[in-house]
């Protein structure tokens, strides 16, 4: 704030913007965003506390799947929300992680305990592994090919799992070793494994964000074949990504299949995922880091509720539609950029007023007109954003 | 040695031949204009030498290598710099970010996941340049919220990040406001002179840009470049006018009647289709 109002001050003056310190252009003397930072930890202990205070398990069952869903939208997003590619595929990736924990449980004749767990890196890594040639092929194609890729991508490994019946149990489906703890327990212990993919999804989204490579991944974004033009190596950042977002949904996939304790192939492998995912992303904010925090926590925990609360399983794919359209009409950026951007607006409005403020104290000496408080002003918008 | 030498290159779309035997060389340390008519082939002419499009026939030279058909980023790295005619920016990222995608071309892997987004070196050269197309004050807004012209300004840093020994520049004044145009103008000659000692070809409408910038003028004509000299010397040359006017032996299209009384007179003297 008070940065801004230097700068506008500065410009009023006349003296030379502060952008041209030897830290380049733009780069606001900021020191820790304390704001930021105790906004992530109040977030972090509200997540690790919930089960503690809300032990029952009806409710820690819906912040389990709210969690898991967290992740998956994150991990998407790291994808799709920064190279602007949608992906319906992810279900892909989603339901190798959920069989890959389940069959090694099973072929390795696991006891059900906190052993299991390690297989979900595992999973993960098979996901990667599919990850690689989906990619490969996928990705030679943009927008609506791309997706109709994924979907296909995504049949195609429905088929495999009601059709290799000798290794996947086909439609029978492979039920999971159960672990024999409490049900409030039970439900602790996944809950703050979850709690852990989701970290790792999202320090991977905000790694991506920061890296050289998420910069050029934003680039593609906006426009390919100039990214490809100044030298981005196109194919490979978005590989890249691809791979890092499938590493995450097939961890949430293994927990999600380990909770369950039973697997199909139309429930491991379903379209419904992705659409979710990509609901929540849209909702929270496409290509935000907090934006499918926000969206899946709300959309997972409301499809929960109405699950459990009217058992009707299929009453949140009315809700779904009605918000999808609601999110388009209303809120096209979604929630986390609209309500920013708003923000952004009323502080530009009231920094205006103070400036304003200041040119009229400064009164007749400063040099008078409008251009000059336009200049003030935004330069100090410069300043604050 | 010419810096950049186009020899003979024919591109055609289909049925239409949008270049045909096109040749033009750019010497090093000038600023060379390409003019024509509209559909005469100058930016297709861009697009072969960049490497957005891949010629039927005819080789591209930058300093003696042949780099017909290579890639644009490939075009990027050996110090071919380009703008397009719609400036072609990042929209979503800000002003300082979309100078940083220029500059990180050759990393490994490794290296461009594992690094942050920028250097503080890096930043100060980003800003350096923003500075000297007067942009530094917007470093930190989304680059869409530019002008037009802004965003030419724009385009025309982040090539430059890059360091490019010659920059071809797709339509820099069109559609930009005459402030503008003038730092435009300002900037290519800075970078010209003996200093920086870049070497520019620019395509351009703004006959009074042209003329006033640059050293040599090509005039393309259906895909061809016709004649090529200095700005008096390519004025003064009737096949000029008759690319621009409609030919005599051009039978598709009617000779525009031309309010200036002197064009018609010369008109009827010239042989169209010759060239260069």
């Amino acid at each position: 704030m008070n940065g801004g109002l230097l700068g506008g001050s500065a410009a009023l003056t006349g003296t030379a913007p502060s952008g041209a310190t030897p830290e380049g252009p733009g780069q606001p003397a900021r020191g820790v965003p304390w704001a930021k930072v105790c906004t992530w930890l109040a977030m972090a202990l509200v997540v690790l506390a919930f089960p503690v205070v809300f032990p029952t398990p009806a409710v820690t069952s819906i912040a389990f799947f709210s969690v898991i869903f967290m992740a998956a939208a994150t991990a998407w997003n790291t994808f799709s929300g920064y190279s602007g590619y949608i992906s319906i595929g992810h279900a892909v990736f989603f339901g190798s992680g959920a069989y890959t924990l389940a069959l090694l449980a099973v072929h390795l004749n696991l006891a059900g305990g906190m052993g299991i767990f390690w297989l979900v890196p595992v999973a993960g890594a098979v996901a990667m592994a599919i990850a690689v040639p989906f990619g490969l092929v996928a990705l030679r194609t943009r927008r609506h090919t791309f997706v109709v890729m994924t979907i296909a991508a995504f049949f195609v490994f429905q088929l495999l799992a009601y059709n290799l019946s000798s290794f996947t149990q086909g439609s029978a489906g492979v039920s999971l070793p159960t672990p024999p703890w409490t049900a409030t327990g039970f439900n602790q212990r996944f809950y703050y494994v979850a709690v852990a993919v989701l970290v790792v999804a999202l320090g991977l989204s905000v790694a991506v964000r920061r890296s050289r490579f998420g910069l050029q991944l934003l680039a593609i974004r906006d426009d390919e074949d100039r990214a490809a033009g100044l030298g981005v190596k196109t194919t490979r950042v978005k590989l890249t990504a691809f791979v890092l977002s499938a590493f995450s949904v097939g961890m949430a996939g293994a927990v999600w299949a380990y909770f369950l304790g039973e697997i199909h192939p139309q429930f491991a492998f379903t379209a419904l995922f992705d659409l979710s995912v990509a609901i929540m992303c849209f909702l929270g904010g496409f290509g935000t880091i907090t934006g499918p925090l926000l969206g899946a926590a709300l959309l997972e925990s409301l499809q929960q509720y109405f699950t459990i609360q009217y058992s009707a399983d299929n009453l949140y794919l009315i809700a779904y539609g009605v918000l999808f359209l609601a999110v388009i009409a209303l809120l096209p950026r979604g929630v986390i950029p609209t309500v920013s951007g708003a923000y952004r607006d009323w502080q530009d409005r009231r920094l205006q007023r103070r400036v304003e403020t200041v040119a009229r104290s400064a009164g007749a000496t400063g040099p008078p007109g409008v251009p000059v408080l336009e200049r003030a002003a935004s330069s100090a918008r410069a300043q604050e954003r | 040695m010419a810096l950049l030498e186009v020899q003979g290159v024919s591109k055609a779309f289909g049925g239409l031949i949008a270049l045909d035997d096109c040749s033009l060389s750019v010497e090093e340390g000038e600023v060379a204009g390409l003019i024509g008519p509209n559909g005469s082939g100058k930016t297709t002419l861009f697009n072969v030498i960049t490497g957005y499009v891949r010629p039927d026939r005819g080789s591209v030279r930058l300093r003696g290598a042949d780099i017909t058909g290579a890639s644009p980023a490939r075009v990027f790295g050996l110090g071919l710099g380009r703008t397009f005619q719609q400036a072609r920016i990042f929209d979503r990222l800000s002003v300082l970010e979309n100078m940083l995608v220029a500059t990180q071309r050759q990393e490994g892997w490794l290296r461009s996941v594992v690094k942050g987004q920028s250097s503080p070196k890096e930043r100060a050269r980003a800003g350096e340049l923003l500075q000297f197309v007067g942009l530094e004050r917007l470093a930190r807004l989304p680059a869409g919220n530019l002008s037009f012209g802004q965003r030419k300004l724009l385009e025309l840093a982040y090539v430059l990040v890059a360091d490019p020994q010659i920059i071809l520049l797709d339509e820099p004044a069109g559609g930009v406001n005459p402030t503008l145009i003038n730092l435009i103008a300002a900037r290519i000659r800075t970078l010209n002179d003996a200093g920086a000692g870049k070497t520019f070809l620019v395509v351009e409408h703004n006959m009074e840009f042209v003329m006033g910038l640059c050293d040599t003028v090509t005039v393309m004509h259906q895909g061809a470049a016709i004649v090529s000299g200095s700005p008096d010397m390519v004025r003064e040359d009737p096949r000029v006018l008759d690319a621009y006017l409609g030919g005599s032996d051009d039978e598709l299209f009617e000779p525009e009647p031309e309010p200036e009384g002197g064009a018609e007179t010369r008109l009827g003297a010239v042989d169209g289709r010759s060239r260069t």
